[in-house]
């Protein structure tokens, strides 16, 4: 079943159908999205009421665009700033990580390293509500003893962060980590050699090496926490990131306004996956 | 001196490895095992108790929906691996160059949109005064609309969808991996598609098969957005209950006890897949 | 037996949309034959190969095995095994399911196969490995394991591709012996590809020398070194030095050419029938040079001349050395005896060289 392999033609041609029906499959329902957010009707649905730009830029309601819908806008500002945090923190966290394993040997590497790995095998769910009760407790336990209030640690941005960052951590690490162990150390062995100091060598010849993989893994940083739901759901407060946002207007039903979005997130998804890929080549 | 100072960098980066592990991940872990041993006993008083586990054993809903849960996932995760097996094969070994990126590139994009913008086109589709069933009104298959939502079909065909790239990646990048020399030679000493599919193909793409399978059944268990809108509020997920536990009734300690049983099932199952298949999850999920 | 020849090919083809990359190739190996087919990379012998294999399908011709054409045999169906460049062992079965994997995809029963593979391994003089993984193996074990795998089929033709290339030179050498010695204990058809002349001219019966899509001269391991029939067997088959010469006169105890540089050549004709005014391309093996620190010793030979050492390359007995014409100031590459005669040749000195009419190959300067 290689392409030196002589096969049968109905053999050739039903398999290609096949992979033509997968990509169909594939492509299916994001189309479908796309095109509801041009129809000019209250619902996402059929039948066809003709090409509209209103769930983009209308203004009167019941036909309020993206660009005019507040709290939609108000969700993806709440996003970007969760997405920034959490990309920030996971990059730096899993630049060290990415250092640890690659250059250092220890004991309990490997403990450590598996235990590294383990967010990606918890379910997001799960992930979610054991941070919540872990800092609830706390915060019961702080208020008690000091009869402040430590809002912080109740559901709300700083934890929707902190879940996302405790599992993103790990792709981040993943990513930096296959870069840096293809980083040749007798480039920064030169370095050393022509008197750099040890920070100095790391500064300018392999961070640079590195940098391409810390955009990639910021950037699938920003990916992931734009579109997480699991965990984020759990920990949320009264600031909705925008994926929940659209699952509370998604239950009730809702007008056309939410493919318009979805085509957006569409596209600006598929061009940040894009960079991550060009970046980590 | 140097020694000091090299001991210094490691415990720096040790550092934030070990703040993100034990805060984030262990004890948060632990204090949820502790809270579900809690037996609420009175206003503010508790008492420490494998209640919540009893009251999941005794109430039939509850441990029916994680059966029901673990075997849809189960379903779900070996439906996906048989769909997009042959896709990756197709992908990896019949096409070469700027044909395969593309391909490739086409399983990657649906997958870094939001699942809740996928499950939403799956609504739109699926519904009554969807997609599908005014094609099939149009075609005069059905006289009526037809509901295709709310059914264990639909949360299927979302989860298959959700899922599908964690396996067709995996297998791509081992199915690449596999010299054509090694199929060429099979057929040489006389091999059939079939034998050589059972005795190279899939052995060669077991740790790909493997991780696959592993994430995607993750991702069905802990999935929470495919069967609350496809397959609507009684759609008898496990994640539901949790969310309800903790949401909507405020019983933490249930809660909880729940998510430690899901937890300690996705264990138990990956455990199982990584002995039965001689992986293991450092080389698996590693990359 | 018969005549039938187990591996026949008649004007074999195979084109892409703008490259020939074989054209034309017949050739037929009889039973028991250690056939080669030597030519340097992108000669297109692993297409060849590879379509007798049935991988590539020809877009020309015929190939026949034992007699039969085997152009609409599927390669699994084949009655040709191959040993592939980089062995292909499938490392996901130990050796003795690798040995025993063609037997079961004919049905063979587990016992029967056990016992083929144990007693093929003991032939190749592995027995007893059968359990153990096929990373255990040294370089050589593998190539072993490789031909026993195909060996246990009992195929018409074995065809192999290149497999000592991944190997190091000194293992390279032990294998070339080894092979050949396997080839006569088994008394299959060998075809064997390779681009290393040395690996072709040791173990050989009959050498294909292929360039550009095409065979240039089949033939044994002697004929092609001594009566190289084009130029480029010539130039690829053993050492040579080489000149362009005009054709001054040509008469029927040979040719007179004259170089660019007015060196005076006396040579014979290959075949390519040169007449007066004709280009030709000349060749001289450094061993057929006699080198001599008197003038009058050559006074014999019909090319003669004088000239300086250059360099010494010793190797024991292969060693050479590197003279420059004192008349032209080219070089010329010389087989140095190991003689006590020339042991103290240094760099510098001055020595005397010349050789026979009929050891000046002479062909038709290609178009």
């Amino acid at each position: 079943m290689i392409t030196t392999i002589p096969q049968s033609a109905p053999f050739k041609w039903s398999y290609r159908l096949y992979v033509t029906l997968f990509f169909l499959y594939l492509a299916l329902p994001l189309v479908t999205v796309c095109v509801f957010a041009f129809n000019d009707s209250v619902f996402p649905s059929l039948p066809w009421d003709g090409f509209t730009w209103d769930w983009f830029f209308g203004t009167e309601a019941p036909r309020i665009g993206v660009f005019h819908e507040r709290p939609i806008l108000r969700a993806i500002v709440t996003s970007g700033v969760v997405a920034f945090w959490v990309s920030g923190l996971s990059v730096i966290v899993g630049t060290c990580n990415a250092f640890l394993f690659v250059r250092h040997d220890f004991a309990g590497k490997n403990f450590l390293y598996i235990l590294m790995l383990l967010p990606l095998i918890i379910p997001g769910i799960i992930l979610g509500i054991s941070i919540l009760v872990f800092s609830s407790s706390i915060a019961n336990a702080l208020e008690e003893a000091t009869g402040l209030w430590f809002d912080g640690l109740r559901p709300g941005l700083l934890l929707v962060i902190l879940g996302q960052f405790s599992f993103i951590t790990t792709f981040a690490t993943l990513v930096i980590s296959a870069r840096l162990q293809k980083f040749d150390t007798s480039l920064e062995e030169a370095a050393l050699n022509l008197g750099a100091t040890k920070w100095g060598a790391i500064r300018q010849v392999t961070l640079p090496f590195l940098f391409p993989a810390m955009l990639a893994a910021a950037v699938v940083a920003v990916l992931m926490s734009f579109e997480n739901f699991n965990t984020t759901l759990m920990l949320v407060g009264s600031d909705a990131p925008l994926t929940v946002t659209m699952f509370d207007r998604l239950k009730l039903g809702s007008t056309p306004v939410l493919n318009a979005v979805s085509l957006l997130l569409i596209i600006v998804s598929a061009l940040l996956g894009l960079l991550s890929l060009v970046l980590k080549r | 001196m140097t020694s000091d100072k090299s001991k210094l960098g490691f415990i720096l980066l040790l550092a934030p490895l070990l703040i993100w592990l034990i805060t984030l991940i262990v004890l948060p872990h632990v204090g949820m095992f502790l809270v579900s041993l809690r037996e609420k006993t009175g206003i503010r008083e508790y008492e420490t108790s494998f209640a919540n586990y009893a009251v999941f054993f005794n109430e039939p809903l509850y441990w029916n929906t994680f059966a029901r849960t673990a075997y849809m996932s189960i379903a779900a995760t070996a439906l996906t691996l048989l769909i997009g097996f042959p896709v990756a094969y197709y992908i990896a070994k019949l096409t070469r160059g700027r044909t395969k990126t593309t391909l490739f590139l086409m399983c990657l994009i649906p997958f870094w949109v939001s699942e809740l913008v996928r499950t939403f086109g799956w609504m739109i589709l699926l519904r009554e005064t969807g997609v599908l069933s005014s094609f099939l009104q149009y075609l005069g298959v059905v006289s009526g609309p037809v509901e295709f939502l709310y059914n264990d079909a639909a949360i299927m065909t979302g989860l298959v969808y959700t899922s599908m790239l964690f396996m067709v990646v995996p297998l791509v990048t081992t199915l690449d991996s596999l010299d054509d020399s090694l199929i060429e030679a099979g057929y040489d000493l006389g091999g059939t598609n079939w034998s050589i599919l059972r005795e190279i193909i899939i052995p060669h793409a077991m740790p790909g098969i493997v991780s696959g399978c592993i994430v995607v059944f993750m991702l069905s268990l802990g999935n929470y957005l495919t069967p609350i809108l496809l397959g609507g509020k009684d759609s008898l997920w496990f994640t539901g209950l949790i969310y309800n536990q903790f949401i909507t009734r405020f019983n933490w300690e249930l809660g909880s006890a729940f998510g430690f049983l899901l937890l300690g099932l996705s264990s138990l199952i990956v455990f199982l897949a990584l002995k039965l298949s001689g992986q293991s999850l450092g080389k698996t999920m590693g990359r | 037996m018969s005549d039938i020849p187990d591996l026949e090919c008649r004007a074999v083809s195979k084109s892409y949309d703008d490259f020939q990359a074989v054209q034309d190739v017949s050739f037929s190996v009889p039973k028991g034959t250690f056939f080669s087919i030597l030519g340097p990379s992108g000669c297109g012998k692993t297409t060849l190969l590879r379509m007798i294999a049935g991988f590539q399908n020809p877009t020309g011709g015929d190939l026949l095995i034992k007699g039969k054409s085997v152009l609409e045999v599927p390669p699994n169906k084949r009655p040709v095994s191959m040993v592939f460049q980089h062995l292909a062992l499938f490392p996901m079965m130990n050796i003795g399911a690798n040995v025993g994997f063609g037997l079961r995809q004919l049905g063979v029963n587990k016992t029967d196969i056990k016992a083929q593979v144990e007693r093929v391994l003991e032939r190749v003089g592995l027995g007893g490995v059968a359990e153990r993984s096929v990373s255990s193996l040294s370089g050589g074990q593998k190539q072993r394991v490789a031909i026993a795998r195909c060996m246990v089929l009992e195929p018409s033709v074995l065809l192999l591709d290149e497999p000592l290339g991944a190997l190091d030179l000194k293992l390279r050498e032990h294998m070339k012996v080894e092979l050949k010695k396997l080839q006569s204990e088994f008394n299959t058809t060998f075809v064997y590809i390779t681009h290393d002349q040395s690996e072709a001219l040791v173990m050989s019966d009959q050498i294909a020398v292929m360039n550009k899509g095409a065979f240039e001269q089949i033939g044994t391991a002697k004929d092609l070194y001594y009566q190289p029939q084009t130029a480029f067997v010539a130039g690829f088959v053993g050492e040579a030095n080489k000149y362009t010469a005009k054709v001054e006169a040509a008469a029927a105890n040979g040719l007179h050419l004259v170089t660019r540089d007015g060196v005076h050549l006396r040579g014979v004709d290959t075949g390519d029938r040169l007449g007066q005014g004709d280009t030709a391309q000349v060749f001289v093996r450094p061993e057929a040079i006699r080198l001599s620190r008197k003038s009058a010793d050559m006074d014999q030979m019909a090319n003669t001349g004088a000239g300086q050492v250059e360099s010494v390359l010793f190797n024991g007995a292969n060693s050479q050395l590197i003279l420059r014409d004192a008349r032209t100031g080219s070089e010329l590459n010389v087989a140095l005896p190991q003689t006590a005669e020339f042991r103290d040749l240094t760099k510098g000195d001055q020595i005397h060289f010349g050789w026979e009419a009929d050891q000046t190959r002479c062909y038709r300067q290609g178009t």
